[in-house]
């Protein structure tokens, strides 16, 4: 029998206030309790609590052979603490049923990964506990923010204990071979991979409602017709997805819930297929081969890499700027501050600050709180800015000494803003002018009068 | 196409963007005869053929310049209705619009008229002559459209459809509102709807004016298209030498100083960021009738050493002064299109406009405010001095798309329109 294993991720950040630049300083509180209450308590209605209703409901029908799994990111967690306790509840309801496995993530859903291996270890350490401490469930599998994954990733996780990863089955690694198999991290061959199915996944979660799909609409039938098809030989179909796709970005009306349950009764009734987790299908099968990445994916657009987050001029001096400090707060015991490093991280902040979408700003629009990334730059440096002074008045006060920028950046290297204009001017002055680099080129059109 | 105004001679941005469009059409293949009131002689004819009107002669006898001729003064004494004058104003100026059309009447009819070609007092009764002569041009020369330009010319533009039946195109570089916010001269406005709805097809310069076209002026949506302007590529040499005296960033404000551009509102962000920092220096250069108020303003705020005024800029002052600048600043309440960021881009200044303002619509390596929002005004000009990434961005993604914003790509738009209006 073939294994199809759901997962889907969970997550919300901490919402910046809008922040000026004169509050720094002066306001040490970063974040918009209403828009966050608002949102976190739309969505539990939207679709955590019904969703969860059509899980529970599935695993009472179907038992053992009805399996999902999630991963929550701490900053949610505390959400849905602070503003839907009931949410809470709903999973607990769901971790107790025994079919259900809670992967382990990063705390703050951050990109700590990529850009400091000693917060990353100790975001995820947090994690775990979180998730233990709230359902009881200790974490064997682990997905990363975005499902972003390189080998160097792969050594950490593996050191960390874990035995399972998931990621996205992305064409650039994959090439000619298919995500239906269980695969392993070539350089550290312990850690078995399970890769997205990005086309069956993106049927649910992107095209389902889609009216101008040649597939609209999608029923259980053509689903389950879909998942047969699948080659005899491949084992396992991945089906990675965000949760908030039942009832948020696919409305209840476009026939989602029934969908829901639809599909895996479907399934399970057919005789071919056995729901498991990531985990079970990691202790089942046997990796088929080594998968070699050495630059990150992730699961984000058509790229499947890290340029929504990372790159450009913006990003990299948030980034500098933010870890430049990450060597005092390893030290530092104050609770606002870690606070304050846990939610500053959420890779949202930088996501907001992506000017690639330009072109093609559709999706990107749906999820971004601001008018325009620079706007989103302008008030996490206004936070950041304040976050810089009290962490490195901290740092004064115990004795812990300022370092240089850890992150190499050429954008870091920069220093503030006065010292550069002494620059610019110092060295032109040679020749008693400053020459300011307004060059525009005359026109090619121009040119050839 | 009827102009009031053409390079070198210019006033405001209107014979900029005639010059520009119609060079673009050149390169679409589509001729151009350019009337302007007054032509001097020294304008550039590359991408034109101009019409002086002051040398066109009038076919006095022929009844359909009588009849349109009616038509105008009727409309001149409909400029008496100009709302808020004194009786006492209200009198000078009828005696003195009786008085305009008598003289009108004589010049006309004398077969030509010199046209002064600047916006004089007597504006109404140049409007009304101009458009008598642009009926004559029409009735004497060939042509597949007629396009006119911003209400000085729809009566002249209104009267060659007339004649010729051939189709008419408006273009709306301004309203009567953005130039008066809602004092508006009814008699403007009247003229401005008048030729919008005897257009085949209205050009607006953003969808800012669109909006404005369709529902304060109630045209029809489905023949009001909009064509963001361009701008012409700078002619400069590839370094742009001056000297910059002071040692702190400066921040500049560049245009008329009225209530349409929103001069104060630059003042009260710059008092917010000189509280948070005070090495910074605030330019305003122009001049207006805002000029003294906001001097006093700035007095009164005691950040006078900081903030300073040059009066009206021109040429090669203007460039010096976006090479002296750090960031730039348009805050302007109501702006139709607003050409200055572009030329500010074009220099490699990052640039805060305000949402109101046409060119908010094709530009995305900008800070975009809403005018009235002085917090994030300020908030926006601080980052741009502090973060120092931001303005690395504007500077290699800006001028990228200042480039990208040619006429020749408006002009096309625009000859479609043509294309449009003659098949229909």
């Amino acid at each position: 029998m073939k294994s199809l294993c759901l997962y889907f991720q969970i997550h919300q950040p901490f919402r910046l206030r809008t922040y000026r630049f004169f509050d720094i300083g002066s306001d040490h509180y970063y974040y918009d309790d209403y828009q966050n209450k608002h949102i976190v308590r739309r969505i539990a209605n939207n679709c955590y609590l019904p969703a969860n209703e059509v899980l529970l409901s599935l695993i009472k029908e179907f038992g053992a052979k009805f399996k999902v799994s999630f991963s929550i990111s701490g900053t949610a967690l505390e959400q849905f603490q602070k503003y839907s306790p009931d949410v809470i509840e709903s999973f607990k309801k769901l971790a107790k049923t025994g079919n259900v496995e809670f992967l382990a993530e990063t705390y703050s859903h951050s990109l700590a990964a990529t850009l400091n291996p000693g917060e990353f270890k100790r975001q995820v350490e947090e994690h775990s506990q979180a998730v233990e401490k709230l359902f009881g469930y200790k974490t064997t599998a682990f997905r990363n923010t975005e499902l972003i994954y390189s080998n160097d990733i792969a050594g950490m996780v593996q050191e960390m204990g874990f035995k399972t990863l998931l990621t996205e089955g992305a064409k650039q690694v994959l090439a000619w071979k298919s995500p239906n198999f269980l695969y392993c991290s070539a350089p550290h061959e312990r850690l078995k991979l399970l890769l997205r199915n990005y086309q069956l996944s993106d049927d649910i979660a992107f095209r389902f409602s889609q009216r101008d799909w040649s597939e609209w609409p999608l029923t259980a039938e053509k689903y389950v017709g879909w998942l047969n098809a699948v080659d005899k030989k491949q084992e396992v179909v991945n089906l990675f997805m965000d949760y908030e796709t039942f009832g948020e970005h696919q409305k209840a009306d476009t026939g989602i819930f029934e969908f829901l349950h639809a599909f895996p009764a479907k399934v399970i009734k057919s005789g071919k297929w056995t729901f498991r987790t990531p985990t079970e299908v990691s202790n089942e099968l046997q990796p088929v081969a080594g998968l070699n990445v050495p630059h990150a994916i992730s699961w984000a657009d058509e790229e499947r890499d890290l340029t929504a987050w990372i790159g450009n001029d913006l990003q990299d001096e948030a980034f500098a700027s933010l870890y430049s400090v990450a060597h005092i707060l390893a030290q530092c015991d104050d609770k606002d501050l870690l606070r304050d490093w846990n939610y500053l991280q959420g890779s949202d902040h930088f996501y907001y600050m992506c000017t690639k979408w330009f072109s093609d700003g559709a999706v990107h629009h749906y999820f971004n709180p601001y008018g325009s990334p620079y706007e989103a730059f302008i008030n996490y440096m206004n936070v950041l800015s304040d976050f810089l002074v009290r962490v490195n008045d901290y740092a004064d006060e115990n004795g812990i000494a300022r370092k240089a920028l850890v992150i190499r950046s050429k954008k870091a290297e920069v220093p503030p803003a006065r010292e550069i204009k002494a620059d610019k001017k110092s060295a032109p002055e040679k020749s008693g002018k400053t020459v300011l680099k307004s060059a525009p080129k005359p026109s090619v059109r121009l040119k050839k009068k | 196409m009827f102009g009031w105004e053409f390079p070198p001679h210019i006033t405001g941005g209107l014979g900029t963007a005639c010059f520009g469009l119609t060079k673009g059409l050149l390169k679409h293949g589509v001729e151009v005869l350019f009337v302007v009131p007054k032509a001097y002689g020294d304008e550039s004819q590359e991408a034109v053929r101009l019409l002086n009107a002051s040398d066109v002669p009038v076919l006095i006898h022929d009844p359909v310049y009588r009849e349109y001729w009616d038509q105008i003064t009727f409309m001149e004494i409909g400029s008496n209705l100009i709302p808020y004058v004194t009786p006492a104003e209200f009198e000078e100026m009828v005696t003195e619009n009786t008085r305009s059309a008598e003289e009108t009447l004589s010049p006309v009819f004398a077969e030509r008229f010199q046209f002064s070609g600047k916006y004089g007092h007597d504006l109404m009764a140049e409007v009304s002559r101009y458009a008598l002569v642009g009926a004559s041009i029409a009735a004497n020369n060939e042509f597949d459209v007629i396009h006119a330009h911003d209400w000085l010319t729809y009566p002249a533009g209104i009267a060659a459809k007339k004649i010729t039946g051939k189709p008419l195109v408006v273009h709306m570089h301004a309203t009567e509102f953005d130039r008066s916010g809602e004092n508006i001269n009814s008699n403007v406005f009247e003229i401005e709807r008048k030729g919008m709805e005897e257009a085949d097809r209205v050009i607006t310069v953003s969808n800012l004016t669109r909006n404005i076209v369709i529902e304060r002026y109630g045209i029809n949506p489905d023949k009001v298209i909009t064509v963001h302007n361009a701008v012409e590529p700078s002619e400069k040499s590839e370094m742009v030498e001056t000297e910059k005296h002071v040692r702190e960033k400066v921040v500049t404000f560049l245009g008329r100083i009225t209530f349409q551009k929103g001069p104060e509102y630059f003042i009260e962000a710059a008092q917010k960021v000189l509280e948070r920092d005070p090495n910074v220096r605030f330019v305003m250069a122009g001049t207006g009738d805002l000029m003294e108020k906001m001097i006093r303003r700035v007095a009164k705020l005691k950040i006078a050493t900081k903030f300073h005024f040059t009066g009206f800029l021109k040429g090669d002052n203007v460039d010096k002064m976006f090479a002296m600048s750090d960031v730039y600043v348009m805050p302007s309440v109501s702006e139709p299109f607003g050409i200055s960021p572009l030329e500010a881009m074009r220099s490699n200044v990052p640039v805060v406009i305000s949402k109101q303002s046409g060119v908010a619509e094709v530009l995305n390596h900008v800070i975009k405010v809403d005018f009235w929002d002085i917090d994030a005004m300020a908030d926006a000009i601080y980052a741009l001095l502090h973060y120092n990434s931001l303005t690395q961005m504007f500077q290699t993604h800006g001028t990228d798309e200042v480039n990208k914003l040619v006429w020749e790509e408006a002009a096309g738009k625009v000859a479609e329109i043509y294309k449009s209006a003659v098949i229909a």
